[in-house]
């Protein structure tokens, strides 16, 4: 009897629950890639297959990978205005050194994650803004692809060729492959010890370092982890794509903001959500499908990428206003 | 005798023409609560950042058990040494949960099941200490209301892993409370002693001191002045050491203040946001009226408050002239740390000075070299950049900035904090003079002298007025009395 | 009087150098004289008629940005090459190649800038989206736009206006003229104007500036407006000059309008603004481009190049407020 009546107690706290600000702002991404998909298997019923999904989301990895990276660099207050020219630096030297000789390849790679790792450095001894930093190491970027692979080209190693085109049981590679990178870096980030110690930088930089953590290694961390994500980013391009080109992903620095944004993440404070983050790219992934399927011209796939932003952060605004009423 | 856990010797602090700081000497035992009190800027706040390694002292020695650690003395090593510190300004993450906050403080959290253990940690502590908090693990600290915010921090403070928490500073921990949890707390306090810990509180509350604490030592103008039992002090025992060094010229001639206001038209009619009853804030042409109470009680607010509804008073409320500001907190309020001393001056008066929609430069001079002449800012050169002046002369020019605007009602958000005796003087003058040609004063001031050049003072306490005195009535004790406790 | 003057010399070197500006004109002027010594001599004219022929596009849009940069940390307008190529695909198709039409079209470009401006604020205030985002997502909206009404072709301008954009008076470019007059008034409305004071004084210190009587909102309002509308200015006479609106022709202006802030010597964290400067950079980046592709070297290192030297100038100039 008693567990009936905590039960129905707690049946009846629900709906206070899922009105709850705070709820509705963490489930804000899910429900809007949830509303897109049913909009979309609603005008177009053959999407709700196999190849369907598969071709919907084929480009959805990529995005996420670069909206993993972006996402590391806002979680310390800092923008990367570079990642879509590094994408297409990683893509030229996949194509080509990481093909031809596999070891200049990957030391390139490696090199190119130091670079990163360095900037935050730069970024935290010298105080400068991230924002003139990385807009100038995205003339870098694009200049050294430029140099690797002058003309479109190239070709993508066999091996990642295999693994981006692997088929999956059931569902296809790409969300699999996103649920996977979700959740590993939902643990690295929002579940491990250190993880805590890195959001918590980016929340109140001061009281970290009064508990005598070192601010500069947490910068260098998240730097050089949006290098290795935007590494993946670029090899999983080239993966679909068979060939690189220097200016293959300068949309992917737009599109990765909107992404981190569009998953729950905000621009100062920390609060970043890895899962939100793959959820925002993959809406706006499929907000372009979405909107061929409305027969509206291709014109209007950044616009609606555009809309779909302000709707959600109009939903978001009022929810925080509702929540600051309170 | 308990065992000595930290003893302060010599301590001295001097931040610019302010000294904070003089031969503090003051130990701190097992076992023992001390309470620590004193007005405003007696220098409580930053003799506990010395102790707890967030402020170096220029002179002194600092002991902890039998070592003397004053050379490279810092957070790190006062953490390590058990020492704590809840900061008036919240010192939590709001990004992360309350367990994760638990973690920042204890590198020896981690590895796995580290989430479980900093929860139970920390949730542990809490049960202990405030029974009933209803704080989860998991709640994300930006969402809890402050009073919970506070629990979390004071909680964290005390928790311990792999270093013992032996001495506790506890600055104003209840002022976000309520009575029954800042109770809680208290009782705790006594616990945590009785177990053999130290702790250090400072609180405005006298009530809380006196039956909390083992000791009271009182400090006036950067000393300590007064260190006993705490069974030997009663309340009024405490306003009186705290007002020792009262001086006693003051008691001015009212008569003439009282005619101020039944001569002059009113200009400002204001109450704090939020309070409805109690008496109002009012202030007439040539008069100075004083803020007072304890810092953070809602006078800054109120300023802020007229200067948002200039212009345009809602109902209730009446603002009757154009007003300006001169802000206290220098370099977030008032200065323009990239401009020459007399763009400073001018920036709120550009308006007078526009010629063919060009403002002019010869006027800008003039006005610069004018308030340079009136007010006595001491520079060779009026282009120079405001930061190339002392810190005085930085407050002489955001009064030459205000005083210069075409403003009758003036707000002063605590202007004269850290600025040289010489300096003030001036400034009183002028202040008196401006007000003889009929401009009115609202001023917000920590200093009990300051006071007594206003014809008016409300006391604050808790964001609301508690208490308005006229000058012939007003006495140090009065405001100590009102701004520490309600009569009772 | 003798005694005085080479006394007030050193003074006016050491104000002289303490200027900003000066790197990117000194900067300009060796890579000029390198690139002339390479060539022997040739086309020495012709490079710095083509640097301010160019030049003048980053400068028009380089202004609106310095303003919006200079209102503090965080302010940055990035919706400025959607706009650039909205602006000039509604103006262009407008006028339809009817020289009648010029006037009526210019007033579309400013018209279309407003709008884009006051959507941006309204974002930004209404819906407290941080400036880079708000900018950001009605770029898209506006770049959609621009293509959707485009059509994907190139509209050509009336041969009037491609005239005027692209005629020189003796060797120098008529537009680059005109905007060298208007950097000027731009640079007089910056210092002696109240607004423009305003902008500088909430970029330094926003609080402060409130207490002085400053209506910040207002302020960032007209800045955001501005810039929008300088951009869709630009976009017009870029239609002009390079015979029609292409529906990428403002890609390369985002990050040549915050390029040519940073080296003129604005400062990126606000507060400081710098007019000539501008004017500088944008003949530096194009003559080091020239230098290069002089030399012989492609686009790669052209790039490499470009992104060393604005990370090294604020590496240099943004050191001195890291201790703030």
């Amino acid at each position: 009897m008693t567990d009936l009546a905590v039960a129905q107690r707690s049946l009846r706290g629900l709906p206070s629950l899922i009105l709850s600000p705070r709820f509705l702002r963490s489930a804000l991404p899910a429900l809007s890639l949830t509303v897109l998909l049913l909009a979309i298997f609603y005008l177009q019923p053959r999407t709700m297959s196999y190849f369907g999904l598969n071709l919907l989301l084929n480009l959805a990895l990529p995005i996420a990978f670069a909206t993993i990276a972006q996402m590391c660099v806002i979680t310390v207050n800092d923008l990367d205005l570079g990642i879509g020219a590094y994408v297409g630096l990683v893509a030229a030297i996949g194509a080509t050194w990481l093909n031809d000789t596999p070891l200049l390849g990957v030391a390139a790679l490696l090199g190119c994650i130091a670079i990163y790792a360095a900037l935050g450095a730069l970024i935290h001894l010298r105080n400068l803004p991230s924002i003139v930093v990385t807009l100038g190491m995205s003339f870098v970027w694009l200049g050294l692809a430029l140099l690797v692979l002058p003309t479109p080209g190239g070709k993508a190693p066999d091996w990642i060729q295999a693994i981006m085109k692997f088929r999956t049981p059931w569902l296809p590679f790409t969300i699999y492959a996103s649920v996977g990178v979700a959740l590993i870096v939902h643990v690295a980030l929002m579940r491990s010890a250190y993880g805590a110690i890195l959001r918590g930088a980016g929340g109140n930089p001061r009281s970290v370092a009064r508990a005598g953590w070192s601010l500069l290694r947490t910068k260098m961390t998240m730097f050089a982890l949006a290098g290795f994500f935007g590494m993946l980013s670029g090899l999983s391009l080239i993966g679909l794509t068979t060939s690189a080109d220097a200016n293959i992903a300068l949309r992917y620095t737009l599109l990765s903001i909107a992404g981190v944004i569009l998953g729950g993440g905000e621009f100062v404070g920390g609060r970043i959500s890895p899962v939100g983050a793959v959820i925002g790219a993959m809406t706006l992934t499929l907000a372009a499908s979405f909107l061929s399927f409305l027969r509206l011209p291709p014109d209007w796939q950044i616009g609606a990428q555009g809309g779909i932003l302000i709707v959600v952060l109009a939903f978001r605004a009022i929810i925080n206003r509702a929540e600051a009423r309170r | 005798m308990p065992e000595i856990l930290v003893r302060l010797d010599g301590v001295e602090k001097r931040f610019g023409a302010v000294q904070a700081l003089l031969d503090v000497e003051l130990t701190f035992s097992r076992g023992e609560c001390l309470g620590l009190v004193g007005h405003n800027g007696a220098g409580k706040s930053t003799l506990m950042n010395v102790l707890a390694g967030t402020v170096s002292p220029d002179n002194g020695r600092i002991n902890i058990g039998a070592d003397d650690l004053t050379r490279g003395y810092d957070v790190t090593v006062a953490h390590r040494r058990g020492i704590r510190c809840v900061f008036q300004e919240l010192s939590l993450c709001p990004n992360l949960t309350v367990a994760e906050n638990a973690r920042v403080l204890h590198p020896a959290l981690k590895g796995f099941g580290w989430r479980r253990r900093a929860g139970e940690l920390i949730i542990g502590k809490l049960d202990e200490v405030f029974p009933g908090h209803g704080v989860r693990a998991g709640d994300v600290v930006g969402d809890l209301s402050i009073a919970r915010r506070q629990m979390v921090e004071i909680a964290r403070a005390f928790s311990v892993t792999d270093v013992a928490a032996d001495l506790v500073i506890l600055d104003e921990p209840t002022s976000s409370l309520d009575s029954v949890v800042a109770a809680q707390l208290l009782a705790f306090v006594r616990r945590y002693v009785g177990s053999g810990g130290s702790c250090v509180l400072i609180s405005h509350l006298l009530g809380e001191i006196l039956s909390t604490a083992d000791r009271i030592a009182v400090m006036v103008d950067g000393k300590v002045v007064d260190v006993r039992a705490a069974t030997d002090h009663s309340r009024d025992s405490l306003v009186a050491t705290m007002g020792s060094v009262a001086k006693d010229e003051r008691q001015a001639n009212g008569a003439a203040t009282e005619s101020k206001r039944v001569d002059n038209a009113l200009k400002v009619r204001a109450r704090p946001a939020g309070q409805t009853l109690g008496p109002e804030l009012l202030v007439h042409r040539g008069e100075i009226v004083g803020l007072a109470g304890l810092a953070g009680h809602g006078q800054t607010e109120m300023l802020g408050h007229i200067y948002a509804n200039r212009g345009r008073a809602p109902a209730g409320m009446q603002i009757d002239g154009p007003v300006t500001l001169v802000a206290g907190d220098r370099q977030t309020d008032g200065i323009f740390p990239l401009w020459s001393i007399a763009r400073n001056i001018t920036v709120c008066s550009m308006r007078e000075m526009l010629r063919y929609l060009l403002v002019q430069s010869q006027s800008e001079k003039t006005m610069a070299e004018d308030w340079r002449q009136r007010i006595g800012i001491r520079t060779p050169d009026m282009n120079n950049n405001i930061l190339s002046l002392s810190g005085g002369n930085q407050q002489k020019a955001l009064f030459a900035r205000a005083l210069g605007a075409e403003a009758d009602i003036v707000l002063m958000d605590d202007p004269m904090r850290g600025v040289d005796v010489g300096t003030k003087q001036e400034v009183y003058a002028i202040i008196r003079e401006e007000a003889a040609r009929g401009r009115c004063f609202i001023w917000y001031t920590t200093e009990m002298d300051e006071l007594f050049h206003c014809d008016h003072v409300y006391v604050f306490r808790n964001r609301e007025i508690v208490a308005d005195l006229a000058r012939h009535e007003m006495t140090e004790e009065k405001v100590l009395h009102s701004s520490f406790e309600a009569a009772a | 009087m003798n005694a005085a003057r080479p006394a007030a010399r050193p003074a006016i070197v050491t104000r002289v150098l303490e200027q900003p500006w000066l790197w990117a004109y000194l900067g300009a002027l060796l890579v000029w004289l390198a690139t002339i010594t390479f060539t022997q001599g040739q086309g020495a004219g012709e490079v710095i008629s083509a640097a301010l022929a160019f030049g003048t596009f980053s400068v028009i849009v380089g202004i609106g940005q310095m303003y919006v940069i200079t209102l503090g940390p965080g302010n940055v307008d990035l919706s400025i090459p959607a706009t650039m190529t909205f602006a000039g695909a509604v103006s262009m198709k407008i006028m339809g190649t009817q020289d009648a039409m010029i006037p009526l079209g210019f007033l579309i470009a400013i018209g279309c800038g407003a709008s884009v401006g006051v959507f941006n604020y309204g974002l930004i205030r209404l819906l407290r989206i941080p400036p880079i985002i708000a900018t950001l997502s009605s770029s898209f909206l506006f770049q959609s736009a621009a293509i959707a009404y485009g059509r994907g072709i190139k509209i050509k301008p009336p041969p009037i206006l491609a005239d005027f954009a692209t005629a020189r008076i003796a060797g120098l470019p008529i537009l680059a003229l005109v905007t060298i007059l208007f950097a000027a008034l731009m640079a007089v409305v910056l210092h002696r104007t109240v607004y423009g004071r305003s902008v500088v004084a909430v970029g330094q210190n926003p609080r402060a500036a409130h207490f002085s009587g400053i209506s910040v909102d207002f302020i960032r309002f007209v800045t955001y407006v501005l810039s929008a509308t300088l951009a869709g200015i630009c976009g017009y006479f870029l239609s002009g000059f390079s015979g029609g609106a292409s529906l990428n022709m403002g890609a390369e202006f985002l990050l040549a309008s915050i390029a040519v802030v940073v080296i003129g010597g604005t400062s990126v964290a606000g507060g400081y603004a710098n007019v000539s400067g501008l004017w500088g950079a944008a003949l530096f980046m194009f003559l080091l481009v020239t230098m290069l592709n002089t030399f012989g070297l492609g686009a790669g290192v052209r790039l490499v190049m470009t992104g060393v030297i604005i990370i090294a100038v604020i590496t240099v100039a943004g050191g001195k407020s890291a201790n703030s």
